[in-house]
């Protein structure tokens, strides 16, 4: 059995043992990660441990998605 | 008011401001400042009513105008909050992006709280099990049903009755990290880190029980 093959309630459960960063350092870098995601720069590489918080996260990570479709509505109006 | 105040449509939503420097006057004094003031709020009200709107079909009960009062609260709240930490904007990232993020902040924690307002949470971390969908399965195989085993005795023994309840109210019931931090008087960031260590002890467990794989 692999990684892979976890259910996913029990991914949820059991996490993931990546290098990750807390909430408050996540909010403190998400600015800085979203635009350089959005101008196509390694995001993940120059903020490390935000995408692993994101994951074991969901309410991180929906501010994530928030700030990010924010800046894009922004983009085109 | 103006259409866009209650329209839930996002076009309607206030044009996005310019990238101007005016928030370098926010540490000024008198009426440019005042104007400043002003300016961050309708950005921040605008970040409010766009995650508000985004996160409406957890709110059935609210009616069009409780919902904008909900992002104007937000938009309040993010206000103090963006000028009490004026001095931590280093320009990473533009000013806008920066004081978006606690608009989108405030908004979202807001609105999980109220949708949870009525709802009952179980704090009981001894409860876990009736909350446990991770029993096996008809279709589970005997490794299956060994993981599984490995991960019901982890949370049982390995964990603290606290890091147990945070477990199991963020994971298996789904509540909300922030409104788990309200009821129990924390905040997100101490609890998430709760929750990572929970987490690195179960798979620790579970590991040691067969399981290495989950630590891969």
């Amino acid at each position: 059995m692999t990684d892979r093959d976890l259910d996913p309630a029990l991914k949820r459960l059991l996490g993931s043992d990546e290098p990750e960063i807390g909430c408050d350092e996540c909010f403190a870098q998400l600015d800085r990660y979203v635009e350089l995601e959005l101008a196509g720069a390694p995001a993940d590489e120059l903020v490390p441990g935000l995408r692993a918080h994101f994951v074991g996260c969901p309410a991180c990570a929906e501010e994530h998605e928030s700030l990010r479709a924010l800046l894009e509505l922004d983009s085109v109006s | 008011m103006p259409a866009f105040d209650t329209n839930p449509d996002v076009s309607a939503l206030a044009p996005a401001p310019g990238l101007e420097e005016w928030h370098l006057d926010l540490h000024a004094q008198g009426a440019a400042r005042d104007e400043a003031v002003a300016r961050l709020h309708a950005l921040l009200l605008r970040a409010a009513r766009f995650e508000v709107f985004r996160r409406r079909g957890s709110l059935p009960q609210l009616s069009a105008v409780e919902l904008d009062e909900l992002a104007q609260d937000a938009a309040d709240d993010a206000a103090v909050s963006v000028l009490r930490r004026l001095d931590d904007f280093r320009g990473e990232s533009s000013f806008r992006t920066w004081a978006y993020k606690f608009a989108l902040l405030e908004a979202a924690v807001k609105v999980r709280r109220r949708a949870w307002r009525d709802r009952e949470v179980t704090l009981d971390p001894e409860r876990w099990e009736s909350f446990a969908h991770i029993g096996p399965g008809p279709d589970d195989d005997a490794e299956t049903e060994a993981l599984l085993e490995a991960v019901r005795e982890g949370i049982r023994t390995a964990l603290t009755p606290r890091q147990r309840q945070v477990l199991v109210a963020t994971v298996l019931e789904g509540v909300p990290i922030d409104v788990l931090a309200e009821r129990l008087d924390s905040n997100r960031n101490a609890l998430y880190k709760l929750l990572h260590d929970a987490r690195r002890r179960l798979r620790a467990h579970v590991a040691d029980a067969g399981f290495p794989e989950v630590n891969e």
